[in-house]
């Protein structure tokens, strides 16, 4: 930071006149260190533990980049950002990638600039009420208060599945997901929606989940992914390929216990020894170490393993794969052909 | 050699524009003015190449299309499909409405406050200052956090109003204080002409009444100016006051709606949003404190010899405060004052902490995250406050010159 | 006639006796200040009242507090209902809330020494009777603590410094000609001191050791705070003075630039300002040069205290007296000369209690950057802290601790203001 705040004062003075940026990923490995933006805490998918240290689905797929990249999984600062401060991060270059539980959009796509690299978590919006309310479809909340966390799709996605229901609502906009919980717990909103995943783990830190029922409705497609800034696509096909890489692994059997064995020497699957390095030049092609692949799988599994390590069904999350099983369980994960 | 008192003219020289003070000042501004503009225009330049190098631009256009989410509080209709621009007004107007409402409170807490901490009661003087002290030395952001979390934890939810043994009942049984906000009875007539017009023909009769009481009064002072006596009007004037108010009352049948539980909430009356009232009531009391120490001082600023004119003269303690120190102190008072009503408008941007949609919560929070447009909603929404806070400028000095002591 | 002595007469003085027992000791003062009038005694009453209900709720609720427990639902099993604190979260995160959760905790002693050492650097300058050589620590104090807290290499902090001791130099040598040709020397002496040093010095991180570097997104917590308090007023000054000169001025452009300046800045509130650091002003920066988010903030609150701190220095110049500006004038002195040895020294000292006062706010406003995802106290309490599993729910004692902190500080700054202001004051009599 030093120095930085020292040009950075240079800058203000308006004598550094440094030219435009270079690649992102020539920024990454110069810093040696990637800067991943992640929520302020959501259990299961990003947050910080008494010490510091960030543990979650979509921190694993920054781990993997960050391996993949700089072959250290433990190099990734970690930034987080509310609903409001995560895209003007990226695209101010704070972040490198933003791997927050974030919607994949048209006008995210197409006005805002941004590219959707993949999709990490198939989700849709849904409802979660207190048991004894005794609701039992969206539909039945007509006249009901609702917590939402504001500056989300779910915010446009609620007013439009209660218009055209034609029931009226009464919402509760709240910058944070603690604050959710505190106003919901108390009895201030009867409701509380958000992506059905963040619901799952919302419940689960309740002292009494039990108590607390999901809505069957799930009103919205939310295709949740990381996503980087358009116009430096070497740097978008890293972060892509590395999702894919994760996802093409589970498929294929590797997982972080024995990806160094099959690593270590080629194997009979062709496709295979290509993800891992031991055959042509893939890691060469993004601009990479040979077995980018190989430390972006060993840093903290392939995507089932990060998968239920994090939100899983054995965790207190509890989440089932349903449409993020793999397209051969009947998923919607499908990783295009590492060749 | 000519004079000094009268120096050459004409043979200019350029090192005059450094070492002449009558030309130095034209070199100075020059230079301040070449080095803003160069600095100002850097600054733009890198605004547009950053902007053109994510390929984005300014454009307004935005706050002409829907805005696609609802808004809990509103003083002028408005659905998601209002534009954005709509939504930025809905905004305005709870700010205005907030800023408002914690002005008069806030006063009212300040003057009490002010003026009990010079009371002659030990334990009462103690105990203001510790509220003075207290409420201005933690920040205002925590008090908001703090008031927020009292009314949703200590108020019940409607929740606890229901089943046959309740955990909570209706205050009186007719109004209810729940942490979604406070429900109060709706008055209206049960044979009135409807809506907006029986609510003027209140207005009007009471306008009536004013200049019937005054009336009343000015005969009384003309009276005891003239006799000496001063004729008793209490009762008169009550009954002008409340007469024909009651009157109008039972012709058109008052009746009140009473709030009633009524699915997930409670339905009918006048609803008070819980929002509203914990940015209210956090602004209000954390700038009472200050307020009070404004009314200390200006209460203090007065000289002591007044008081004791005052006393000399005869006039009860109660009215020398309310007729001799209060109006020579307000002189002191006021600007002060005036600037505390700014802060509360400029900290009515906190409402976004608690979920009231105040300008920075509808222009400057959802909006710019639903549009992604950072710096056009930022401009508009400091555009707004820069506004509001040069007419408060005005009118403080508009009142500062017009109390001005008039000195010869 | 017989000599008579007069009877009713006394020749020495009665003994006085004891007042009545209600006009004297605890009686009479309960009854003068507590119980004088009725109204009085209403107030009292409503008065005691009012302590005992919060007394009463407060006071078994903290002392029933329990200060060893991992997680509230732990804290609550061993209340068993009865009403009680939970402070156990104040004992287990006490290092995320005074320095932010990424903060490295073997390094906690660099701020803390920091922290000592800013007493020691500020006490010269808030007691004037204290020896003059002290202020030499305290100019080098910023260089110091700024090493500490960040870390890296030494050659930073030391270049920096070197660059204001040159520039220094070069202004006590040269401004016996002209003030402006020493003041803006210096200025230019310094930046071309730190453009050449900048390819001399070495890379200034360190990833190991004791003085490693950390990066400023890492800070956090009170420390945040703090850090922001000082820095952004210790900034600000200089530019607050300059303003409001600036302000008074009879060049016209420069009057109307620093007047637009100061109202636009004191028009809106700083959470929009907040706003423009974070999502605004990296924009304006050229393209690649990476102003951190912490710097940013820095420059928009300095802004901030800066106008609010002209203000405040205008008013003490307009209440010097006519005369010390004419005095001034009349021994030949030139604009900068009158200001420097006669006008601002006066000025500034009037000032200071407005500047205190000042500074209290801006150091309580410094929580809003809580609001664009930063970590300071409030932001951890909000954020990481009640989003845990162990600890929503929390509020309490959260809180309280935050506004126990900032009233220990904010208050100690405050009595110690109105010291200087009585001091100040005995100073004309």
């Amino acid at each position: 930071m030093k120095k930085t705040a020292f040009y950075g004062a240079l800058a203000v003075a308006g004598l550094a006149a440094s030219t435009a940026s270079a690649a992102t990923l020539d920024d990454v490995k110069a810093r040696g260190v990637l800067n991943c933006g992640v929520t302020t805490g959501l259990v299961g998918f990003a947050s910080p533990d008494a010490n510091g240290v960030w543990n979650g689905f979509d921190v694993g797929v920054c781990r993997a980049v960050a391996a993949a990249v700089l072959g250290d999984s433990d190099a990734v600062e970690f930034i987080p950002t509310t609903g409001k401060t995560r895209f003007t991060a990226l695209a101010s270059g704070e972040i490198d990638v933003l791997a927050r539980n974030t919607t994949w959009t048209f006008s995210r796509d197409v006005d805002l600039k941004f590219e959707f690299v993949g999709i990490n978590y198939y989700d849709g919006q849904g409802f979660m009420v207190p048991r004894d309310l005794g609701v039992a479809s969206a539909k039945d909340l007509d006249g009901a208060t609702v917590c939402i966390q504001t500056g989300t799709t779910t915010e446009l996605n609620l007013a439009d599945f209660f218009r055209s229901n034609s029931i009226s609502y009464e919402p509760v906009p709240i910058e944070t997901n603690a604050e959710a919980q505190q106003q919901y717990l108390a009895g201030a909103c009867d409701v509380y929606t958000t992506d059905a995943s963040g619901l799952a783990a919302t419940r689960a830190s309740f002292e009494n989940p039990g108590d607390h029922v999901l809505l069957p409705e799930i009103i919205s497609k939310e295709p949740l992914g990381p996503l980087v800034r358009h116009g430096d696509n070497d740097w978008g096909d890293i972060v892509r390929w590395s999702l894919n890489a994760l996802i093409a692994a589970e498929e294929l059997g590797v997982t972080s216990a024995n990806v160094e064995e099959l690593g270590a020497a080629p194997t009979g699957n062709p496709e295979v020894n290509r993800l891992l390095g031991t055959e042509g030049e893939l890691g060469a092609m993004l601009g990479l170490e040979a077995d980018w692949a190989k430390n972006a799988i060993a840093a903290g599994g392939n995507y089932g393993e990060l998968f239920e390590k994090n939100i899983g069904e054995n965790t207190p999350i509890g989440l089932a794969r349903g449409l993020n099983a793999q397209w051969t369980d009947g998923g919607l994960l499908y990783s295009p052909p590492f060749r | 050699m000519t004079s000094i008192t009268d120096p050459p003219r004409g043979s200019f020289q350029l090192s005059m524009l450094i070492n002449d003070t009558r030309y130095r000042s034209y070199t100075f501004q020059a230079i301040a003015f070449i080095v803003l503009a160069l600095s100002i225009g850097y600054l733009i330049n890198n605004l547009f190449t950053n902007l053109a190098a994510q390929g984005l631009d300014i454009d307004f256009g935005f706050l002409g299309a829907p805005a696609g989410y609802d808004i809990n509080q509103r003083l002028i209709e408005y659905t998601s499909q209002s534009t954005n621009l709509r939504a930025a007004f809905v905004g305005i107007l709870n700010t205005l409405l907030v800023a408002f409402l914690a002005c008069v409170t806030a006063t009212i807490f300040g003057v009490l406050a002010g003026v009990l901490r010079l009371s002659n009661n030990w334990l009462v003087r103690k105990l203001m200052a510790i509220y003075v002290e207290i409420f201005r030395n933690i920040p205002v952001l925590i008090w908001v956090l703090i008031i927020f979390t009292i009314m949703i934890a200590v108020l019940p939810g409607p929740r606890e109003f229901r089943g046959d043994d309740p955990a909570a009942t209706m205050f009186l049984g007719i109004s209810a204080f729940t942490n979604r906000g406070v429900y109060i009875p709706l008055p209206f007539f049960e044979r009135g002409f409807g809506g907006g017009l029986d609510f003027l023909m209140v207005i009007v009769v009471l306008v009536g009444s004013f200049f019937g009481a005054r009336a009343v009064t000015a005969r009384a002072t003309r009276i005891q100016e003239a006799t000496g006596e001063r004729p008793a009007t209490l009762l008169t004037n009550l009954a002008i006051w409340f007469g024909p108010l009651i009157a109008i009352f039972l012709i058109f049948g008052l009746s009140f709606e009473v709030p009633e539980l009524k699915g997930f909430n409670f339905a009918g009356g006048i609803k008070v949003g819980g929002p509203l009232i914990a940015i209210w009531f956090a602004l209000s009391i954390y700038t009472g404190a200050f307020i009070a120490e404004n009314v200390r001082a200006g209460i203090q600023a007065v000289s002591k010899g007044q008081t004791e004119a005052a006393g000399a003269l005869g006039i009860r303690p109660g009215r020398i405060m309310s007729l001799v120190v209060l109006p020579q102190a307000l002189r002191v008072i006021i600007p002060p004052l005036i600037s505390n009503y700014l802060n509360i408008t400029k900290n009515s941007s906190l409402a976004i902490l608690v979920g009231y949609a105040d300008v920075t919560a509808t222009l400057g929070g959802i909006t710019l995250n639903q549009t992604g447009r950072a710096i056009e909603c930022i401009l508009l929404l400091m555009l707004f406050y820069l506004t509001i806070s040069l007419l408060i400028s005005a009118v403080i000095n508009v009142y500062n010159n017009a109390i001005k002591l008039k000195e010869r | 006639m017989v000599d008579r002595t007069i009877a009713f007469v006394r020749t020495e003085d009665v003994p006085a006796m004891p007042p009545p027992p209600n006009a004297t000791g605890p009686a009479k003062w309960v009854k003068d200040n507590l119980f004088a009038t009725p109204a009085n005694s209403v107030l009292t009453i409503l008065a005691i009242l009012a302590i005992y209900f919060i007394l009463s709720g407060s006071v078994p609720w903290m002392l029933n507090g329990i200060w060893a427990s991992p997680s509230l639902a732990v804290c609550r099993e061993i209340l068993d209902g009865a009403s009680g604190a939970c402070f156990a979260v104040l004992a287990e995160r006490w290092n995320q809330l005074l320095f932010g959760f990424q903060y490295p905790a073997d390094l906690y002693w660099r701020p803390g020494l920091a922290f000592v050492l800013l007493f020691f650097a500020a006490a010269p300058v808030l007691f004037f009777d204290l020896p003059r050589k002290l202020l030499i620590f305290t100019a080098l104090y910023p260089f110091i603590a700024f090493w500490l807290i960040w870390g890296g290499s030494i050659f930073g902090p030391l270049l920096a410094l070197l660059g204001i001791v040159a520039g220094a130099f070069f202004y006590q040598k040269f401004v016996k000609n002209s003030f402006a040709l020493g003041f803006f020397g210096a200025i230019v002496t310094a930046l071309v001191v730190w453009t050449v040093g900048g390819y001399i010095i070495p890379d200034g991180e360190i990833a190991e050791g004791a003085m490693r570097s950390v990066p400023s997104r890492d800070l956090g917590g009170f420390m945040l705070n703090m850090m922001l308090g000082v820095t952004c007023v210790s900034l600000s000054l200089p530019i607050g003075i300059a303003l409001a000169l600036g302000r008074q001025s009879s060049m016209p452009i420069i009057k109307y630039i620093c007047v637009i300046f100061i109202e636009f800045i004191r028009g809106v509130p700083l959470i929009t300002l907040l706003f423009v650091a974070n999502v605004m002003l990296g924009y304006f920066f050229p393209p690649g040069s990476g102003v951190d988010l912490f710097l940013r903030v820095v420059i928009m609150i300095t802004m901030f205290s800066a106008a609010y701190i002209a203000e405040v220095i205008r008013g003490g110049l307009a209440a010097l007296p006519k005369g010390q500006y004419e005095a001034a004038d009349s021994l030949g002195l030139d604009y900068a000369q009158a200001m420097r040895l006669i006008i601002l020294p006066q000025a500034l000292k009037i000032s200071i209690p407005g500047i205190v006062n000042v500074s209290v706010g801006l150091f309580k406003d410094t929580t809003l950057v809580s609001v664009i995802s930063m970590f300071d106290l409030v932001g951890m309490i909000r954020g990481p802290i009640l989003a845990s599993v162990e600890w929503q729910g929390v509020y309490w004692e959260l809180f309280g601790f935050a506004a126990l902190l900032f009233f220990i500080t904010c208050y100690g700054i405050s009595q110690y203001s109105q010291w200087l202001e009585r001091r100040l004051a005995t100073d004309h009599r």
